[in-house]
């Protein structure tokens, strides 16, 4: 009896427990779709959040949830490859990527511009920001502590001589280093955007020339030279819409600064 | 009454699981890196100590004492642990997927982790009524809560900081850990004096 008392005790409440977990597992069974799981795979999984959801994951779920209004082309970083996979999977028509970009809004090196301070705070651009609106003379100036540069998973931007420089090659348009940049200098645009206004100066002329030796000066020479009403001056400094802007680069020749840059198309693959 | 109140105050303060009796440590630095994920994990833990307390001490009393196998003891607490921590998880995957995933692996390691497993057995050492051990299990679970969110506060710290790169990572978070753990040695004998005792 002293043998078969705890073997029996041990195997009934191993049972006891394995009965209650059956019933736990039929009760709280979550239902995985596998086309979402597929869909998922189908990603590439950065999770980074350029198609407007909270993940590849919660995309998956909306694109199987709701096929009719939930577009398969959203996702910038995996390109056409993904969306046709996508496309495939659910069995919708394969719509082309709507590709997008990194800009950067500030031009201001070293050389060109400099810093106020010798800040010697916590190293990132968000934390100098805080402290007297960063560190660079002019306010909009890019901070160089490469915010941008820690959060982007596709090593497609780094700072050179105190700046964000992007690789237009490599960028996905993702966006992540546009949310990270206290300043908002980095805008998500169209891929094919080949114009670049290399200022987000608010200041005015004046104090623009004083600190900054390429700064916009919002004097409207690219906004009478534009055919197709697609740049203006907001707050002191040129902004280019990218809706209507047809890279025909007329802007660039006429600035005075040389603030607007052109760069040359991209060979992606 | 009063009596609760010092179980349960020593169990989160005096006694704290992690920082006193370093039980429970690997979520303690495994999932202490955010703060959602450690108050999501600290109240998964308080639930489970509770549970396996009101679970654990009547199979104790009720079955092993009176068939005389208490040495069966540990066998038969961390089955019934382990049941219910499986339990826990099947339904925190079916209500709050989102806690499910942050918590990943750390989740099916309550069921082997010794804090809980501590506390079943420290309330049958101490002789602990059945009331009073699961006060002390909440107690226990609070304390866990306790220096979970602490911690979380203090590892945000660190990683803002620049350290010397033989201390990055682990050894700047053990170290922090030490210094944490060495604050509530303060807390000896501050319910004696709170109580009047």
């Amino acid at each position: 009896m002293q043998y078969i008392t705890p073997i029996l005790l041990v195997a009934l409440i191993g049972l006891i427990a394995g009965v209650i977990l059956t019933i736990a597992a039929k009760f709280m069974a979550v239902e995985t779709d596998e086309t979402a799981l597929l869909v998922l795979e189908a990603l590439p999984g950065a999770n980074c959040g350029a198609c407007g959801f909270a993940g590849c994951e919660d995309y998956a779920n909306a694109l199987v949830a709701d096929r009719e209004n939930t577009k398969a082309n959203l996702c910038t970083p995996g390109g056409n490859q993904v969306v046709k996979d996508i496309s495939e999977i659910l069995g919708l028509e394969f719509e082309e990527a709507a590709g997008k970009i990194a800009i950067m809004k500030c031009s201001g090196t070293l050389d060109r511009t400099s810093y106020s301070m010798d800040y010697q705070g916590y190293p990132t651009c968000q934390a100098s920001k805080l402290f007297y609106k960063g560190r660079g003379k002019c306010q909009t100036a890019c901070l160089g502590f490469g915010d941008c540069v820690a959060v982007c998973d596709y090593d497609a931007i780094k700072i050179e001589n105190g700046i964000a420089v992007i690789d237009r090659e490599k960028c996905v348009g993702c966006g992540l280093c546009a949310k990270a940049c206290p300043n908002y200098l980095i805008e998500i645009v169209p891929e094919k955007t080949r114009v670049v206004v290399g200022c987000s100066s608010i200041d005015k002329a004046k104090a623009t020339r004083q600190i900054c030796t390429i700064g916009c000066i919002a004097c409207n020479r690219c906004v009478k030279e534009c055919k197709f009403d697609a740049i203006h001056v907001i707050d002191n400094h040129a902004v280019i819409d990218y809706e209507k802007c047809t890279n025909c680069t007329l802007c660039s020749k006429v600035c005075p600064t040389k603030v607007i840059h052109v760069y040359p198309r991209i060979k992606k693959n | 009454m009063k009596e609760m109140v010092i179980i349960l105050f020593s169990a989160i303060l005096v006694n704290n699981f992690v920082l006193v009796r370093f039980l429970g440590i690997c979520p303690f630095l495994g999932v202490s890196r955010k703060l959602d994920s450690a108050v999501g994990m600290s109240f998964a833990v308080i639930f489970v100590m509770v549970l396996a307390t009101i679970v654990t001490f009547p199979i104790y009393m009720g079955l092993l004492i009176p068939l005389g196998i208490e040495y069966l003891q540990t066998i038969v607490f961390i089955l019934v642990i382990a049941a219910l921590v499986q339990l826990v998880e099947t339904t925190l995957k079916k209500n709050m997927p989102a806690l499910y995933k942050s918590l990943g692996v750390y989740l099916p390691l309550i069921t082997t982790n010794c804090a809980v497993l501590g506390v079943t057995i420290l309330n049958i050492d101490e002789s602990y009524t059945f009331i009073q051990s699961i006060v002390n299990a909440l107690g226990a679970g609070i304390g866990f809560l306790l220096a979970m969110v602490l911690f979380a506060g203090v590892r945000q710290r660190i990683e803002n900081n620049n350290f010397p790169i033989a201390f990055k990572g682990i050894p700047a978070t053990l170290i922090a850990a030490s210094i944490v753990s060495l604050s509530f040695m303060g807390f000896a004998g501050v319910i004696d004096g709170l109580l009047g005792l």
